[in-house]
């Protein structure tokens, strides 16, 4: 984004880069039906992971992601399966999901705790008490290594959809 | 961080959250260490008549400065009257 000037870095982060094992959680993992307690390892287990970390569900870059993500469609002509965590109830998940018109299955992490074991807490200014994963897309294979990391270090910041379709087809 | 919950905040911003114009006046704010309270607006344009009713638009992002009257919007027009009001000029 060209603003003329400058947006708000955020700190440095120690979050899992390639090569490294993602580390694994189990939450409730929503689609436009149901939800039901599920793992990273199982889902991995089955295809490559695209872990996408977004702001909450309708937040505009929860849009704009979704949005992109839907359009591009990776997982119908690559071995991935597309999956999104927010902190938002499974409730608003649903919601998301139709909004958005998608496929793709939401964890619900309204205690934040998957983004402080990836190292990528965002503590959110004027809403007390309240904290969300910073913007981050990992690709996961089925042994959890992860093969490709984006993480935020601006806010806002969007991921590169170029960068991300590499990664996916390299897999 | 001069965050506040205090209503009585001598400033209210309305702000979406994640808008980068936003985050610029909040930078400001902190820059010299004036006390806000936020309030969080929906991103759909058509549903933010908060805003419009405060400010006489429905942009954000947009201020109430209690402590000189002043309403404003427009991320480069609040930066100016902020640096203007509470910068090094005074």
């Amino acid at each position: 984004m060209e603003l003329g000037f400058e947006v708000v870095d955020l700190p440095e982060t120690d979050h899992p880069t390639e090569g490294e094992e993602a580390p694994d959680f189990t939450r409730p993992l929503v689609t436009d039906e149901q939800w039901e307690d599920a793992g990273l390892s199982e889902l991995a287990a089955d295809h490559p992971v695209l872990l996408v970390f977004h702001p909450m569900d309708g937040s505009f870059p929860a849009t704009y992601v979704w949005n992109e993500l839907r359009d591009r469609a990776f997982e119908e002509t690559h071995d991935v399966q597309v999956v999104g965590l927010s902190i938002s109830s499974p409730y608003e998940h649903m919601t998301l999901i139709d909004d958005r018109e998608m496929a793709y299955p939401l964890f619900s992490d309204p205690q934040n705790g998957v983004a402080e074991a990836y190292d990528i807490v965002n503590d959110l200014d004027g809403m007390a008490g309240v904290s969300e994963p910073r913007p981050a897309v990992f690709l996961v294979d089925s042994e959890r290594t992860v093969q490709y990391a984006w993480v935020a270090e601006e806010w806002p910041d969007f991921p590169d959809y170029d960068e991300v379709a590499e990664a996916v087809e390299a897999i | 961080m001069s965050e506040t919950t205090d209503e009585e905040a001598p400033v209210t911003l309305y702000r979406l959250q994640a808008c980068p114009f936003c985050e610029r006046v909040v930078r400001k704010l902190d820059e010299y260490d004036l006390d806000y309270h936020s309030r969080f607006v929906e991103p759909m344009h058509s549903d933010r008549n908060v805003v419009k009713r405060v400010s006489g638009a429905r942009t954000v992002p947009a201020i109430v400065d209690e402590s000189t009257g002043v309403t404003m919007s427009e991320s480069a027009n609040i930066v100016e009257y902020l640096d203007k009001t509470y910068g090094g000029a005074n």
